[in-house]
C-alpha cells in the first residue's frame, strides 16, 4: 500500500490528481489536504509514502510545507512533487532546493503525473 | 473524466464570485493603504483559475487567466500602482470571465481571444519600475531560501519603508494547533504585516509543531512582546528617526476612532431594553406604594428614584444611538466611485456633486440603503442623462449632472437623487401600464399618480436590459427595501429636464418610540415617528366616499382604517373612539382605535422568517412583564390604503 498526500487548495485539481493516482492501481491510497494545515495535521497520522503539493496556497505555503518536511526527523524521507506552473520557476527552483524530488508543470497529462508519481516511488 | 468539467466550471464560478468580492473591497480601499493580503488573494484566485482551466483542458480560458494573472502579480509585486482604472478593467474582464464559463456550461464554445489581447495590451502600457535590491547581507539567508518570491518581495517593501523585521516563535501541542497558530497570527497581524508562517520541528518536543513567523512592525520590540504575549526576535532594526521627530508620548495612538463591531454595540441596546423593562416595574411599584402610603416619605424618595433611573437611562440610550450614528458621506463615496465607472462604461459624461455628506444616520440604516441607492443612481445613468450628442441637440451641456443629496427632516432623513436628464416619460409609462392590466384605459391620473407606477413591479424594468441597470431588478424592488427599513421613496420628474427621487428613511430603527393603543382587545405599538395627531373621533367628520370611510381633517380627506378590521380581531362592542392620523403631509392615514394608552419607548425585534408573510407588522417588542407586543407597519398600510384610493379615482 502507498500512501499519498495531495496538498492543493482547488478542489478540482486535487480530485483530478487523485483520480490520475487512482487509475495506477488498488495499493494506491491517495489523501487530500486543502492547504498547509490540514497536511499538517494529517503528516503525523498517516505514514506517507509522497507528498504532491501546490506551492501557491494561503497561509502556509508549499514552500514552508517543504521546508517542514524535509526540516523534520520523522519525515524527511518523504519524497516530494511539486505541482507548479509554467510562470512560477522562481518558487519552482526554491522548492526543489529545499529539498523536493521532482516537480510537473499545469497542464500535466495523466501519462506524465503518473510516470513522475512512479519515478519518485522507486528511489 | 468528463464529469469533472462540471466540477472545474462550479469551483471557477466560485472563485470568481471570491475575486468580484475581492475587487469591491479592493475600490472600497482606493484612497487608503491597500492590504497587500487582498491583492495576493486575487493573484491567487487567477493563479488557480489559469492553473485549472490548463489542466481541464480550456486553453482560451488557461490564457486569458494566464494574463489576468500576470497582471495582479504586477500589481502584488509593487511593479504597477493600484489605481481605480485597473480595478475598473479587472471588473470588466471578470464579467467576461463569467460569461465564457456560462457558454462552457452551456455548452458553446468559447472565444476569449479579443480580451486576452485587451489584457496583454493593457499591460504593455504599465509604468515600469526599477529593480529590487538585494536581500542578502540584510537579512539570515536560512530565513530568505524558505521565502515564496513574493514573501520575499513583501519583506523588501517593509525594509524601504523602514519597518523592523521579527520573528517570532511559537510551539503548540499536535492537537488544536491550528486554532492556537491563527490567534497568535491575528495579534501579529494587528501589529503590522505578516509575512510568511514557518513551521518546524526543530526543538520541538514529541506530539508538538513549532512555527516561526517572520512579519513586519513600526512598533517597538517591548510593545510587541506584550501585545503578542512572547518577545520577538529582531531580524532588522529600523534605521530610527531623528531625535527632534520624536514626539513625546511616542506610544499614544493618534487617533481617538475606535472600530467596534456593530453586534457589540446592539448587545448593548438589548441590555438597555431590558433595564427599560426593570424601570416600568419600578414605575408600577411607586404607584402602588402611592397606593398604599399615600404621599409618604418612602413614596417621594421612591418617586425621586426613578426620575433619576429615567434620565440616566434616556441619557444612556441616546449615547449609545449616537455611537450607532455614521456620516451618509461613508455611503456616498462608496456610490461616486460606481458612478465613475458605470458612466465610463455607459459612454456617458457624468458630473457628481454630493450635498449633505455629513449628516448622521443609523450605521444599519446606512448600510441597508446604500444598495436601493446604488440602484437608482445606475437608472439615472443609463435611462435619464443622455448620451453627450443627444445632450447637444437638446441645448444642454454634454456632461450630465447628477445630485445626491442628504438632509435630516424631524426624525427622518432623506436623501435626494437627482439628475438633469431626460426625465421619465410619462405617456410611455401610463401606455405600459394599461397594456400590462395595472391600469383601466379610461381611469384619468394624475401625473404624479402617473410617475408613482413605476414603482410597481414589472413596470420599471427596461425591455432591452441593459447591461448597467437592467438585470431584471425594478423600482419595486427598490421601494420595498426601502419600506422594508420604515421610510418611502417618492420621484418627482418633468420631461426633458430632470428626474428626482426621494428616499425618506428613520433615523435610527433601534429604540424607538410608540404611541401605545387597545383595540380588538389587544394592545399595539405605533411607531411614534410615523404619527402625525391623534384625535378624539368626531363622528360627523366622517364621509362615506363609494364605500369607504374618510375622515375630514381639517378639510383635507384622509382615508380611514379601522385596525379591529384590518387584522380580523373580535369587536368588543367597545366604540372606536380615536383617531390616529399617520404618515406625511398628502400620504396619510387614519388608524381607528379604541383606546389611546400612551407612549412608551421600545426595543424592536424583527419577527423572524416565521411570520415572514404576515401583513402590517415592523416587529414586535417586549414590554413590563414579559409580553410581546407587535408593532404596527403604518407605512404598508398607508401603502396599501393609498394604491386604494388611486384605483378609485
Amino acid at each position: 500500500m502507498k500512501n499519498i498526500l495531495v496538498v492543493d487548495d482547488s478542489a478540482s485539481t486535487r480530485s483530478l490528481v487523485r483520480a490520475m493516482i487512482e487509475d495506477l492501481g488498488e495499493e494506491f491510497e491517495v489523501y487530500e489536504a486543502a492547504n498547509g494545515f490540514e497536511a499538517l495535521k494529517l503528516l503525523p497520522t498517516v505514514s506517507f509514502d509522497l507528498v504532491i503539493t501546490d506551492i501557491n496556497m494561503p497561509d502556509i505555503n508549499g514552500l514552508e510545507l517543504i521546508s517542514y518536511i524535509k526540516n523534520s526527523e520523522n519525515y524527511r524521507d518523504i519524497p516530494v512533487i511539486i505541482i507548479s506552473t509554467e510562470r512560477s520557476d522562481e518558487d519552482r527552483r526554491r522548492g526543489l532546493s529545499l529539498g523536493a524530488t521532482a516537480y510537473v508543470t499545469k497542464p500535466f497529462k495523466v501519462k506524465e503525473l503518473q510516470e513522475t508519481v512512479l519515478k519518485v516511488l522507486e528511489r | 473524466m468528463n464529469g469533472s468539467i462540471k466540477e472545474f466550471i462550479a469551483e471557477s464560478e466560485e472563485i470568481i464570485q471570491q475575486i468580484e468580492a475581492n475587487l469591491l473591497q479592493l475600490q472600497e480601499n482606493l484612497d487608503t493603504e491597500i492590504p497587500p493580503d487582498l491583492l495576493n488573494a486575487l493573484f491567487r484566485a487567477f493563479h488557480t483559475l489559469k492553473g485549472n482551466s490548463s489542466l481541464f483542458g480550456q486553453n482560451n480560458l488557461k490564457d486569458l487567466t494566464h494574463n489576468l494573472e500576470e497582471l495582479l502579480d504586477d500589481l502584488r509585486m509593487g511593479r504597477r500602482p493600484v489605481d481605480e482604472e485597473v480595478v475598473e478593467f479587472l471588473f470588466h474582464k471578470t464579467d467576461s470571465l463569467k460569461k465564457a464559463l456560462k457558454r462552457l456550461e452551456e455548452g458553446g464554445e468559447i472565444d476569449v481571444t479579443r480580451e486576452i489581447q485587451e489584457v496583454e495590451d493593457f499591460r504593455k502600457r504599465a509604468p515600469s519600475t526599477g529593480k529590487e535590491e538585494s536581500l542578502e547581507g540584510k537579512i539570515d539567508s536560512e530565513i530568505l531560501k524558505v521565502l515564496s518570491e513574493y514573501e520575499e518581495h513583501r519583506l523588501k517593501e517593509n525594509i524601504k519603508n523602514n519597518k523592523g523585521i521579527y520573528t517570532i516563535d511559537v510551539v503548540f501541542p499536535l492537537d488544536g494547533f491550528d486554532r492556537r497558530l491563527l490567534e497568535v497570527s491575528e495579534k501579529v497581524k494587528a501589529m503590522g504585516e505578516l509575512i510568511s508562517t514557518l513551521p518546524t520541528t526543530q526543538n520541538v518536543p514529541e506530539g508538538h509543531i513549532g512555527f516561526k513567523l517572520l512579519f513586519a512592525s513600526d512598533r517597538s520590540p517591548e510593545q510587541l512582546g506584550e501585545t503578542i504575549g512572547r518577545p520577538p526576535t529582531e531580524v532588522f532594526r529600523p534605521t530610527p528617526p531623528q531625535p527632534s521627530q520624536v514626539p513625546l508620548d511616542s506610544i499614544k495612538s493618534t487617533t481617538s476612532t475606535l472600530r467596534v463591531d456593530i453586534d457589540k454595540i446592539d448587545r448593548i441596546l438589548d441590555i438597555v431594553g431590558e433595564v427599560y423593562l426593570s424601570r416600568s416595574m419600578f414605575r408600577s411599584l411607586e404607584q402602588q406604594l402611592r397606593q398604599i402610603y399615600g404621599y409618604a416619605d418612602i413614596v417621594f424618595q421612591t418617586h425621586r428614584a426613578n426620575q433619576m433611573l429615567e434620565r440616566t437611562l434616556a441619557e444612556l440610550q441616546q449615547s449609545i444611538l449616537d455611537i450607532r450614528m455614521v456620516p451618509i458621506g461613508q455611503v456616498f463615496t462608496r456610490v461616486a466611485q460606481v458612478v465613475r465607472r458605470y458612466a465610463r462604461q455607459m459612454q456617458k459624461k457624468v458630473n457628481l456633486q454630493v450635498y449633505g455628506e455629513d449628516t448622521e444616520l443609523d450605521k444599519f440604516v446606512a448600510e441597508e440603503v446604500a444598495d436601493p441607492l446604488m440602484h437608482i443612481i445606475r437608472n439615472s445613468i443609463d435611462h435619464g442623462i443622455e448620451p453627450p450628442d443627444e445632450r447637444k441637440r437638446a441645448g444642454k451641456k454634454e456632461e450630465g449632472n447628477i445630485a445626491l443629496r442628504a438632509y435630516q427632516k424631524g426624525n427622518h432623513v432623506v436623501i435626494e437623487v437627482e439628475d438633469d436628464g431626460r426625465g421619465i416619460n410619462k405617456r410611455k409609462v401610463l401606455e405600459k401600464a394599461i397594456a400590462q392590466g395595472l391600469v383601466q384605459e379610461n381611469q384619468q391620473l394624475s401625473d404624479s399618480e402617473v410617475l408613482d407606477l413605476i414603482f410597481l413591479p414589472g413596470l420599471s424594468t427596461k425591455d432591452s436590459a441593459s447591461e448597467v441597470s437592467g438585470r431584471g431588478v425594478g423600482m419595486d424592488v427598490v421601494k420595498e427595501k426601502v419600506a422594508s427599513l420604515g421610510g418611502y421613496v417618492e420621484v418627482q420628474s418633468e420631461e426633458g429636464s430632470f428626474t428626482r427621487f426621494s428616499l425618506t428613511l428613520p433615523i435610527t430603527l433601534a429604540i424607538i418610540k410608540t404611541l401605545m393603543v387597545r383595540t380588538g382587545g389587544r394592545k399595539f405599538a405605533i411607531p411614534l415617528t410615523s404619527v402625525a395627531e391623534s384625535l378624539e373621533l368626531e363622528e360627523e367628520l366622517v364621509n362615506s366616499v363609494e364605500g369607504r370611510h374618510v375622515y375630514n381633517l381639517r378639510g383635507r380627506p384622509v382615508p380611514l382604517v379601522s385596525l379591529r378590521r384590518y387584522y380580523g380581531l373580535a369587536d368588543t362592542g367597545n366604540r372606536e373612539a380615536f383617531v390616529v392620523i399617520t404618515g406625511v403631509e398628502n400620504r396619510q392615514v387614519g388608524l381607528l382605535v379604541e383606546e389611546l394608552v400612551g407612549a412608551e419607548d421600545i426595543v424592536i425585534k424583527p419577527l423572524g422568517p416565521y411570520f415572514e408573510g404576515c401583513r402590517g407588522f415592523a416587529g414586535a417588542a417586549e414590554i413590563e412583564s414579559g409580553n410581546l407586543i407587535l408593532v404596527i407597519d403604518t407605512e404598508s398600510i398607508i401603502a396599501e390604503n393609498l394604491i386604494r384610493t388611486t384605483e378609485h379615482a
